[in-house]
């Protein structure tokens, strides 16, 4: 049986307690992006402005459990500055991840990361940095979906901006 | 069980001998079950007697003319008449309508009746305190078919607030209205909603999933339309829930679902729908779930209604009580703290500055089960200005040394989010 202290890694709390990258950006230039979690209601809202094919910007907005804004936080700290396709290959590599669990229990997402993860190279969670913090969420598959909940919207943000849909308010 | 009903304060300990599923542990401690607004646990009877029927008569309903077939038959029946006479309907063999659920029996009013012979022009009325499950079917017909829909605001003292009624209703073709909160804990007062609706020329769509399992319900004497609840909120099992309504209606309205057994004859060209109550029971029904559904009703007639209500007021009461007094400020309780009668045994509440799902992921490893999240109600989650709570929700086997552990395990939380 999983234990508390696998789900809730000191370095999680830390970024829940302070939350880096925390705010809004005007909308146009930024890209919105929100994302909800229908079992909780949480709510996050990504904020992201990318330039010359790199992130240049990006804030969180939102509310919800430590997992998913600590997951947020994290995922700003780490995407913020790269170019997009760092940023995309990060995003598959949090995913499958996370969807160890997503395949048991076969979710939609799961059966999506297993081709992500057939079509390109992804990142071994012990090269995450500290997302690997986040490993234990898989422990407990319900607060998968919290973990994921930014990723998910940062992902859908980029795909519209490459789409050229116009940012949203 | 002993089939006598008994006097006096409930015995928590030899009641919860009961139930198979509260002998267990999680994460080595004692089950502390504080779930049953959304789902009961059920007692060994209720297990017995579908397995007894699983294992000795089972067949299809109303269709075979061997032994068997007519004994799952009678007892598919028996049931219903069960049903009936727990919530005093007038005529139980005609009015009873088993579904899937109370969403089920509400989307089957919403389609029928909704799509039918809600007179064209007229409004629905609801509140803001409605399960999603008596909102959703109605925002879908006012999608439809550009119904306008309102609603009765909920006031700061976690109550209806009815001094605008009489505007709200006027116009008004039918008013859905849950008899308690599955949020709040709120028991709402429908009399004066019946009063206004009725005069309107209104019916009335009661969401009885919360109140019937812990109230004695009378809808003669309540004067309702129509009366939704679920089995498995009342001891009884999954898939199975309940539509009463007044027979004039009923017989009325078109069928919802097409299929066997709701049919008195079909050609190609078109059918003939059955009687009721079979009219709304297309294939083949939950007849073990119906049979559950009756082992269920006579625990808790053995019971008695009474002192199960008696004993969840009073446990309600000592849980704010002793919440409040052991927590503070770092406890905030969503619903009616005052007049414990007119409220139910579920308490949502916000501690400190946690998030609901963290603080139930803490309590689930000390051994409670509490709910976390929007409990199916948005709507009112945002008129709290929340998105989310802790909900614990208490039923008959639910004691003072639950309340306890969980006050114990808040302590825990606390400690542990520093």
């Amino acid at each position: 049986m999983a234990g508390l202290e696998d789900l809730y890694r000191e370095i999680i709390l830390d970024h829940y307690r302070s939350p880096r990258n925390r705010g809004e950006l005007p909308v146009p230039p930024a890209h919105r992006v929100e994302g909800f979690n229908p079992l909780c209601g949480d709510e996050v809202v990504v904020y992201l402005e990318v330039d010359d094919d790199t992130l240049t910007d990006l804030r969180i907005a939102g509310q919800g459990c430590s997992i998913s804004q600590s997951s947020a936080s994290m995922m700003s700290a780490t995407v913020k500055g790269r170019p997009v396709e760092e940023a995309r290959k990060l995003i598959r590599s949090f995913k499958a991840m996370m969807s160890i669990h997503e395949h048991s229990l076969g979710g939609e997402e799961g059966a999506e990361d297993a081709d992500a993860q057939s079509e390109a190279e992804t990142i071994k969670p012990e090269d995450l940095g500290e997302l690997a913090a986040l490993q234990g969420v898989v422990k407990f598959p319900v607060r998968i979906k919290c973990a994921t909940l930014s990723w998910n919207a940062l992902a859908q943000g980029l795909d519209e901006i490459a789409a050229g849909v116009p940012p949203a308010d | 069980m002993t089939t006598t009903v008994e006097a006096g304060p409930l015995e928590v300990t030899a009641l919860r001998k009961e139930f198979p599923l509260l002998q267990q542990e999680s994460h080595g401690k004692r089950l502390v079950y504080l779930d049953s607004a959304s789902s009961s646990q059920r007692p060994r009877a209720v297990l017995d007697a579908m397995d007894h029927y699983y294992e000795t008569t089972h067949a299809n309903v109303h269709r075979g003319v061997y032994a068997i077939a007519e004994e799952a038959t009678r007892q598919f029946e028996m049931a219903r008449k069960a049903t009936g006479r727990f919530i005093n309907a007038p005529r139980p063999d005609v009015e009873i309508v088993f579904t899937k659920n109370a969403t089920e029996a509400l989307n089957l009013v919403a389609h029928s009746y909704g799509r039918h012979l809600l007179p064209k022009g007229k409004a629905i009325l609801l509140t803001e305190l409605e399960h999603h499950a008596n909102i959703v079917p109605w925002l879908m017909l006012a999608a439809e078919r550009g119904v306008e829909l309102r609603y009765i605001p909920v006031g700061e003292d976690y109550r209806l607030d009815l001094s605008d009624l009489d505007r709200l209703v006027d116009g008004v073709g039918l008013v859905g209205i849950s008899s308690m909160s599955n949020v709040l804990g709120t028991i709402n007062d429908l009399a004066p909603v019946l009063e206004a609706a009725h005069a309107a020329g209104a019916v009335v769509v009661v969401d009885a999933s919360q109140l019937v399992p812990h109230r004695s319900v009378d809808v003669r004497a309540l004067g309702v339309d129509f009366l939704a609840f679920t089995g498995h909120k009342m001891l009884g099992p999954t898939g199975i829930g309940v539509l009463w309504g007044r027979e004039d209606l009923l017989d009325a309205m078109p069928p919802f679902l097409g299929g066997g057994e709701m049919i008195r004859d079909v050609r190609l060209d078109g059918f003939t729908p059955n009687d009721l109550p079979w009219k709304f029971e297309a294939g083949t029904p939950p007849i073990a779930e119906a049979i559950g559904l009756h082992a269920a009703i006579g625990f808790l007639e053995s019971v008695g209604m009474d002192r199960v209500a008696a004993h969840e007021t009073q446990l309600t009461s000592r849980a704010i009580e002793l919440l409040t007094e052991r927590h503070g400020d770092d406890l905030k309780i969503f619903g009616p703290t005052s007049d414990p009668a007119r409220r139910g045994g579920v308490l949502s509440f916000g501690f400190r500055d946690l998030h609901a799902h963290d603080l139930a992921q803490v309590l689930d490893a000390e051994g409670i089960c509490v709910r976390a999240g929007h409990h199916c109600a948005k709507p009112l989650m945002r008129r709290l200005g929340v998105t989310a709570t802790a909900r614990a929700s208490f039923y008959l086997y639910n004691g003072e040394d639950d309340i306890e552990a969980l006050s114990d395990a808040l302590d825990v939380a606390a400690a542990f989010f520093g």
